[in-house]
């Protein structure tokens, strides 16, 4: 019961628009979550309001037992997506990843034994020992990927929240990340991704949470992925208010 | 080599020796965040509008330093807030709210010396007088290198969090707004420092170049900052003894010597200088070629 995640009618809104309404789930650590749906049905408005960068409209969302508050939490991790970063940045591989450790060491304490084995840690789990050295425009794109995600486990998050992780992998990059992020579930984490490629659900991820807008399916994937469920939530009306006459 | 040793025998010399080494190293260091965070523009505007807040500080009070930093302070926090307020409370985006309040803070300025008709040159303001450093302007320009090095070493982390990527920032518990502010309060306090030695329209110089050529040779913040500052120290200090043995204003020199090593870098770093790159692709392909007729 108390290595849960549990959403409590959580609505968010964006720009004032409410995106998610009344929202109820319970999410438990060592489990991959595919966060399902349409554009537009709020998946990035939800992992925001998890990571705490979003305020709630209504409900609250515990983990282990105690509300999550803003963002004060260093057991949360929030990854951007790649587009978000300016890969340019003057730093190497381990350098982003010992950026994990910032929260923990506050503004004077030395980088100690205990966090380089905790970023050596990370680069051995994502697979990037190879290149620590490297600058990250010189990654590929799996690579930047993987990158922040050990930036993630240096810094001893038990939830990892990704925003659309394996947009614009190539087949090799995807099954790597796979493989980091199943190492995650394996030591308890618990790793919530948006995800829009329906066709690899099934492979990559062992929960999913279907989103409309509002909760449509959440579960293990061989239960709530079913064409019933999918149907529920991608044949959307849409409603624009006019009626559009083409002759 | 009398002409060497020449420019340290005076005493004004001594004093704008020790004034560029503070602002140098300043602004050098505070360079790199601004280069990154992409607020070189920003730094721009709030230079030009540093004017009309130095001249009614000079109208007021006179030419004494703290009044001076204070007219200034205000004037550049005035745009950047109200640039800031405009842009959330209509459709005009940031920067041209921003570039429109600095601009009219300029032209605000620049009718004020004159109309004011107080003893100031408006030359004075803009280019700077180096030559012209007082004792109090030396504890202006040391006190604030204290401040702004104290601060920025103490948020180093944070900061270097904040500007790399603000949202995973956020949920680390950094507070960013703050910190971000705290950047623009500094960019201002190091700018009204280095207005003797550069001026008004110049100090942008004295910000930027030094880290953007730094950018061009390090794969690594830290370099950036103390290399920054290094170099900084090193422009101004150059720049001055130019201008004494060349016999120009010490604004442009240290703009120009800075400019010169920035253009170095852009064309001869090992990593990022156009010329290397240029014979570093030629040589991956000719490997691609070869390995290409080995098939």
């Amino acid at each position: 019961m108390s290595h849960q995640l549990h959403l409590e009618d959580v609505t968010v809104s964006y720009s004032r628009i409410p995106a998610v309404h009344h929202l109820n789930a319970t999410l438990s650590c060592g489990s991959c979550v595919a966060l399902l749906g349409p554009n537009g049905a709020g998946k990035t408005t939800l992992l925001k309001a998890i990571a705490g960068l979003l305020p709630l409209e209504t409900g609250r969302i515990e983990f282990r037992g105690h509300q999550l508050e803003g963002t004060s939490g260093r057991e949360i991790a929030y990854v951007p997506q790649r587009e978000a970063v300016d890969w340019d940045f003057p730093v190497t591989v381990r350098g982003l990843v010992e950026m994990g450790r910032y929260p923990a060491l506050g503004k004077w304490r030395r980088f100690g034994a205990g966090d380089h084995a905790a970023v050596e840690e990370a680069l051995h789990i994502c697979d990037l020992e190879d290149i620590a050295d490297r600058q990250i425009s010189a990654l590929s794109g799996g690579q930047q990927q993987r990158a922040f995600l050990a930036r993630a486990w240096a810094q001893k998050a038990d939830i990892y929240l990704l925003d659309e992780p394996f947009t614009g992998l190539d087949r090799n990059a995807v099954e790597a990340f796979a493989q980091a992020m199943r190492r995650l579930r394996e030591a308890g984490k618990l790793i919530i991704a948006s995800h829009h490629d329906l066709k690899s659900v099934q492979a990559l991820f062992d929960h999913i949470l279907l989103l409309n807008g509002e909760l449509v399916a959440c579960g293990p994937t061989v239960e709530a992925f079913t064409q019933d469920n999918l149907d529920r939530a991608y044949a959307v009306h849409v409603f624009s208010g006019h009626a559009h006459h083409h002759a | 080599m009398n002409w060497i040793l020449e420019p340290f025998e005076y005493d004004f010399m001594r004093r704008a020796l020790l004034a560029c080494v503070l602002v140098g190293f300043t602004n050098g260091f505070l360079g790199a965040f601004v280069v990154i965070r992409r607020l070189a523009l920003m730094a721009d505007a709030l230079s030009h509008s540093l004017l009309p807040g130095l001249a009614l500080a000079a109208i007021l009070i006179g030419l004494s330093p703290l009044g001076l930093l204070f007219g200034g302070l205000l004037a550049a926090v005035f745009v950047a807030l109200g640039g800031h307020l405009i842009s959330r409370s209509s459709r005009v985006k940031e920067e041209t709210a921003i570039a429109a309040l600095y601009i009219v803070a300029f032209a605000i300025g620049i009718a004020l010396i004159k109309y004011a008709g107080v003893k100031v040159s408006l030359d004075h303001f803009l280019f700077g007088n180096i030559l012209g450093v007082g004792d109090s302007d030396l504890w202006t320009s040391y006190a604030i290198t204290c401040v702004a090095m104290l601060l920025l070493v103490a948020f180093q982390r944070p900061l270097l969090l904040t500007i790399f990527e603000a949202s995973v920032a956020k949920t680390q518990g950094v507070p960013v707004g703050m910190l971000l502010g705290m950047l623009i309060l500094l960019i201002v306090l190091a700018m009204v420092s280095s207005l003797q030695a550069v001026g008004v329209l110049l100090s942008l110089g004295l910000l930027i170049l030094p880290a953007a050529t730094i950018y061009l040779l390090s794969d690594s913040f830290d370099t950036m900052l103390w290399g920054g500052a290094a170099l900084g120290t090193f422009g101004a200090v150059t720049g001055l003894l130019v201008s004494f043995w060349a016999n120009i204003p010490s604004g442009p020199a240290i703009v120009l010597i800075l400019g010169l090593l920035f253009l170095l870098a852009y064309l001869f770093s090992p990593r990022y200088g156009i010329i290397s790159r240029h014979f570093k692709r030629r040589h991956l392909h000719e490997e691609s070629l070869e390995r290409w007729e080995k098939k």
